[in-house]
């Protein structure tokens, strides 16, 4: 067919293992490159110019950046295993928890690690009223896309990463009491093969909790 | 199709606006409710319980939040009036990146304008200024962002417009002399009138401003 993908990335940013996720659910074939953000390829300045950032995606050497556009690019290019639902109203349901995924609730967790004491409580209640808000929108539904996985799923890995690394910095925000619903999404999303290679390898999540700690949203989108 | 469609709005809001020219562009009527930020109405908390923000669109008494969210979801049920989503999927997502762009930039940049002075006021106009250039230089020789007619990434850049005179007269510069074909876009925009009247007067934007100026104590 003569389609070449190409995936620059990062495998510490949460952006770059989503758009990794996606072309894994929908089976494309691509070529990885790993991009040291401090040495950045003069391909990955050449596609994205405007924001030099990962991920970036290069679909017969047109590139596509940012994470959300290129997701919804892909839905719109490879039409098996649809992410986003047809319905206009349910889209914008989808696209409008994305959105607070990554305007909200990533900022409040990247602030978590930067904060000590007094603020530190706030930060955790706020991440908290966040959570809530997710855990309400999977009442009566195996993912967030319904019975399958989908977009809002796809965004929403963040929960898996939040899970997986509170257990080694001890920090439970997501606790299974406040939280059941996810913990059980959480459970069920790990179950599947793809969503297990897209996730930051075991002895690599330290190294991921330290720089997050550091630079919370200074190369990846 | 049609249905009950509701605006909860307030009229300096460049979020608002974007929906406003949306719905005018496909001749869609509608009923525009002013909302009062400092005493928020029951239906705007009951309709956007998470943000509690304008705009929120409701279509058969069924909310939609986020102004980007909203343009494209008009776009997708009034799909066969004046598209303003391209059709193919590139096209898509080059006029998406634009306008997350735009959302990451412009407001925050314009308001550090309004509201900082010294040395912070300084980076936020240069910056500006940088990020119109670049948008101009998206625009290039086309009449609209969307080419022929006014498209997504038009919709979503034009309310600023109504700013700007604000932005110049606090920041002491003229985004004309520094952006002269992002002027001209707008003219064009402006002869639309879908854009002219869902957007203010630009002198009542700047009364707005120094009021805010004075609540927030920067002057």
């Amino acid at each position: 067919m003569g389609e070449e993908v190409k995936l620059h990335g990062m495998w510490a940013s949460p952006f770059s293992r989503r758009v990794e996720l996606a072309l894994k659910l929908k089976a494309i074939p691509y070529q990885y490159i790993e991009e040291d953000l401090s040495n950045k390829t003069p391909s990955l300045l050449r596609y994205n110019p405007v924001h030099k950032k990962v991920p970036v995606l290069v679909h017969n050497d047109k590139p596509v950046a940012e994470s959300m556009v290129i997701i919804e690019y892909m839905d719109e290019t490879w039409e098996n295993n649809p992410f986003l639902p047809r319905d206009p109203y349910e889209r914008a349901m989808a696209r409008f928890y994305a959105k607070f995924i990554d305007d909200k609730l990533l900022p409040t967790l990247a602030k978590l690690g930067q904060t000590a004491g007094k603020e530190k409580e706030e930060t955790i209640e706020e991440i908290h009223e966040q959570l809530k808000v997710l855990e309400d929108e999977l009442k009566g539904k195996q993912f967030f896309g319904g019975q399958r996985i989908g977009y809002l799923d796809i965004v929403a890995m963040i929960l898996v990463w939040l899970h997986l690394t509170g257990s080694i910095t001890g920090q439970k925000v997501l606790s299974t009491e406040k939280f059941p619903l996810i913990h059980e999404w959480i459970e069920r999303v790990m179950k599947m093969e793809v969503v297990n290679e897209c996730l930051i390898p075991e002895e690599k999540r330290q190294d991921w909790i330290q720089l997050s700690q550091r630079a919370p949203k200074s190369a990846s989108n | 199709m049609a249905g009950e469609l509701v605006l909860l709005d307030f009229w300096p809001s460049p979020f608002g606006m974007r929906s406003r020219i949306a719905l005018a562009e496909k001749g869609i009527p509608y009923e525009y409710r002013e909302e009062d930020l400092r005493n928020k109405s029951d239906l705007l908390l009951q309709m956007n319980p998470v943000h509690k923000k304008i705009p929120v669109l409701i279509h058969n008494g069924k909310p939609v939040c986020e102004s980007v969210i909203q343009v494209q979801y008009i776009d997708e049920v009034w799909h066969d009036k004046a598209p303003l989503i391209p059709s193919d999927p590139y096209q898509r997502a080059v006029a998406r990146f634009w306008v997350d762009f735009i959302d990451k930039k412009i407001y925050e940049l314009g308001s550090k304008i309004w509201k900082t002075k010294g040395e912070e006021q300084a980076n936020a106009k240069k910056e500006f200024i940088e990020c119109l250039k670049l948008l101009e230089g998206e625009l290039g020789d086309k009449t609209y962002f969307g080419g022929e007619s006014l498209g997504y990434v038009d919709v979503a850049l034009v309310p600023f417009y109504s700013w700007f005179y604000a932005y110049e007269k606090c920041g002491d510069f003229s985004i004309e002399a520094e952006c002269p074909k992002m002027i001209a876009w707008v003219k064009r925009c402006m002869q639309k009138e879908s854009v002219a009247k869902s957007l203010p007067d630009q002198e009542k934007v700047y009364e707005f401003i120094l009021q805010l100026k004075k609540v927030f104590g920067s002057e």
